[in-house]
């Protein structure tokens, strides 16, 4: 008997004002501990998707509850600081120096000061940045690379159940990408955060994930583990999609 | 850094309400148009009230022409101000001139009276009309004592005359039509011009102003209108019949005038302001004096500024000039301070309406294109002349910058910053003070930097409703043809426009946040 999903997508849909269908009913649960990658091409659907998990987009059909909470029923300022969040671009705050970016969201939560220093020096080092060099410095005064961990340990600093990913790689150069994965995955066995992963990168996908779903046109097509997708593809788009993989 | 923002709003709004002068009981106001004579008799009117009543008097000269000084009067803004009975009648009666100069008279002063409770007292005893003038020896050798005379000669002669003037039907029109004067050619000259023609006798008449001081210098003569053509503009004190009921005293004191100045002095007096670069105050003075009516007698003349070059002039009316300095900041300052307590707030509204901003803001730049004077003038029949209106115009164009900056640095502050903050549980509040107003702080303090420069030097155009500040030597000086006064009204004032663009440009720097180098 599988644990209660830990988040639950039930006929979510999302048509905006002018017609536009941006998610066409998509169903899918997130078992807590799993990382489940959300693959498309741009337009798919999978970032509106994600953003209807943190109340960032309010879905016009369906409903989504994360333990077991309608989503729709949350005060969406307290959810969101109860789940972790990484854009592409890393998203951190222009002029504030990195350790108060970290502490961003246990700020918010009313954490005290010597607490909220501890526990930014600590996720510092679990990204892998020596928060004596880098605490007091500036967004502006770090690499790509850099940028994105401190994105990853603004994201974990509250130790939130649920972790978003919004192409959290895309931007990299291929090197630091590798180095990044590797990291995430370090993080994904030490820490077992439910985390929700969208990217177009489906070779990223198969790395990362313990399931990828497929989107497209605003529905998922499939959502399977890896080996599941490579050797039952349900759907022709995604034999296709696999097929484009191994050339 | 907040506190002293804070003071200085205080000082500032302080320094607005104190500026505003409350209508103490025991206080008329004086006002002029921006010419010379206009501003002597104000100034006689001045210091007769000085020396003979308890009452404080205040000046508000230059003001600029009759629409400004009739509505300043109408509202209370001004008491009192030196008015012809031919342009009460014409400007703003809209009647036709006619008749002698007594029926002018009774029909500005009953149509005055019964519409606006003012008061003309009796006229000075001289008219500045448009008169016809000739060379003074031509009119010996000619015998011309009137126009007749010169009618008898004219298709001989050369005139030379205004566009305006020729082509009106008071002006040399009607004059061949009732004198049958012909000239032999007629030149059209621009005023300026037909002084000179006519002392180098390329010309042999002329249009003129009867108390002219150029026609001493120029050695012309008016020739006496014997036919009544040119309606008559005599000059007399008009005043509210109100403050005459506060203060009889005030009718009674400029009664003294009444009668006492003719043409010939006041062409001497205007001479005097015209090409000798005396103050006002100075020749108003001495006319007075001569008139028996000053009580002081024997003392000099006051304050006489006679440099011999642009600095000499500064240094001699460093005085003045720091005062003005002052009155130019503070209307500037106020005008600047209540346009950023009403912009930011109204640029961040914007930009949570974001269906509005762009006609609100096209409204505001509308209001930005309306040239400055008419804008200043159209203050007046709401708020009347003097600091308040000014302060309201100055107010109306600071807006559309700040607003502007406000709306668009607020809007494209970092917006993926402010998409992780939101993520992450920041409120809309937290991320207006904590993200979007420190990002946009350079953005706005750049429209408050343009605001404040287009008002330091828009403020100069105050002196036309009597505001004050560095626009009155400039208007002053414009008036007397006296460079070195208005470039002492115009040197600091550019100057405190650089000064101002240069500090706000360092608070400007200093409110970027910090972590933004280089990107």
């Amino acid at each position: 008997m599988p644990a209660d999903p830990l988040l639950e997508a039930a006929g979510v849909a999302k048509t905006y004002g002018d017609g536009t269908v941006a998610l066409g009913g998509v169903s899918l649960a997130v078992r807590p501990g799993e990382t489940v990658a959300l693959v498309g091409e741009s337009g798919s659907g999978k970032t509106t998707l994600l953003r209807t998990f943190n109340a960032m987009v309010k879905p016009s059909a369906g409903e989504v509850r994360v333990e077991g909470k309608p989503v729709s029923g949350l005060d969406p300022i307290a959810l969101r600081r109860r789940i972790g969040y990484v854009p592409q671009d890393g998203g951190l705050i222009p002029h504030w120096r990195i350790s108060k970016n970290v502490e961003l969201v246990p700020r918010l939560l009313g954490w005290e000061r010597s607490r909220r220093q501890a526990r930014s020096r600590e996720m510092l080092s679990l990204v892998g940045l020596d928060s004596s060099t880098h605490a007091n410095r500036y967004p502006a005064e770090l690499s790509g690379g850099q940028r994105q961990r401190v994105a990853f340990a603004r994201a974990l600093a509250a130790d939130p159940p649920l972790i978003l990913l919004d192409e959290p790689f895309g931007a990299l150069d291929a090197l630091t990408r590798l180095e990044l994965h590797r990291q995430f995955l370090d993080l994904k066995k030490s820490l077992g955060k439910t985390t929700v992963l969208v990217t177009h990168d489906l070779a990223e996908a198969f790395r990362l994930a313990d399931r990828i779903g497929v989107m497209r046109g605003g529905r998922l097509l499939q959502l399977g583990t890896p080996d599941e997708l490579a050797k039952s593809p349900a759907d022709p788009y995604v034999e296709a999609l696999l097929e484009m993989r191994r050339v | 850094m907040c506190k002293t923002a804070g003071l200085a709003l205080v000082w500032v709004l302080g320094w607005a309400i104190l500026a505003t002068p409350l209508a103490a009981a025991d206080r008329i106001v004086i006002g002029s148009k921006n010419f010379e004579e206009s501003r002597l008799l104000a100034e006689m009117f001045a210091q007769l009230l000085e020396e003979r009543t308890q009452l404080q008097v205040e000046r508000r000269l230059g003001l600029a022409g009759t629409q400004v000084c009739f509505e300043a009067l109408k509202n209370g803004a001004i008491d009192v101000y030196p008015e012809y009975t031919g342009t009460g009648l014409v400007s703003i009666l809209n009647e036709k001139a006619a008749g002698p100069p007594a029926q002018t008279l009774n029909r500005v002063r009953s149509e005055f009276l019964s519409r606006w409770n003012l008061w003309w007292l009796a006229p000075l005893g001289f008219e500045n009309s448009w008169e016809i003038a000739v060379p003074a020896e031509l009119a010996e050798r000619e015998h011309l004592e009137t126009i007749s005379d010169l009618a008898r000669v004219s298709k001989r002669l050369h005139g030379g005359f205004g566009h305006e003037f020729v082509g009106r039907e008071d002006g040399l029109l009607g004059l061949q039509k009732i004198y049958g004067l012909e000239f032999g050619s007629v030149d059209h000259l621009q005023q300026a011009l037909q002084y000179q023609a006519a002392k180098e006798r390329r010309i042999d008449a002329l249009d003129v102003y009867s108390t002219d001081g150029r026609l001493i210098l120029y050695n012309l003569k008016v020739l006496r209108d014997d036919r009544r053509f040119f309606p008559p503009y005599e000059a007399a004190a008009l005043v509210r019949g109100e403050t005459l009921k506060r203060h009889p005293e005030v009718g009674t004191v400029l009664g003294l005038l009444a009668g006492s100045l003719d043409e010939d002095t006041m062409r001497a007096l205007n001479l005097r302001l015209q090409e000798g670069h005396e103050s006002e105050a100075v020749v108003a003075r001495d006319a007075l004096r001569k008139l028996g009516l000053s009580k002081e007698n024997g003392r000099t003349a006051q304050r006489e500024i006679q440099g011999t070059g642009i600095l000499a002039y500064l240094w001699g009316a460093r005085r003045d000039l720091g005062r003005l300095t002052l009155q130019h900041l503070g209307l500037s300052a106020a005008a600047l301070a209540l346009g950023a307590l009403f912009a930011i707030p109204l640029g961040l509204w914007l930009e949570r309406q974001r269906r509005w901003a762009e006609t609100v803001i096209r409204i505001l730049g509308i209001f930005q294109t309306v040239p400055s004077l008419a804008l200043l003038a159209f203050m007046i029949p709401f708020l009347g002349v003097g600091t308040l209106p000014a302060i309201a115009a100055l107010w109306i164009y600071s807006l559309f910058p700040i607003v502007r900056n406000t709306y668009t640095g607020v809007r494209d502050a970092d917006p993926k910053a402010v998409e992780a903050a939101t993520a992450l549980g920041m409120t809309p509040g937290q991320i207006l003070r904590e993200i979007r107003l420190p990002l946009a702080a350079p953005v706005v303090m750049a429209g408050l930097r343009t605001a404040a420069v287009l008002t330091v030097g828009t403020a100069t155009l105050a002196a036309f409703i009597g505001a004050g500040g560095l626009g009155e030597p400039i208007v002053t000086g414009l008036q007397l043809a006296n460079t070195a006064m208005i470039l002492s009204g115009a040197i600091p004032a550019a100057l405190l426009a650089l000064l101002v663009d240069a500090g706000l440009g360092w608070v400007e720097r200093k409110l970027r946040p910090a972590g933004l180098e280089g990107r």
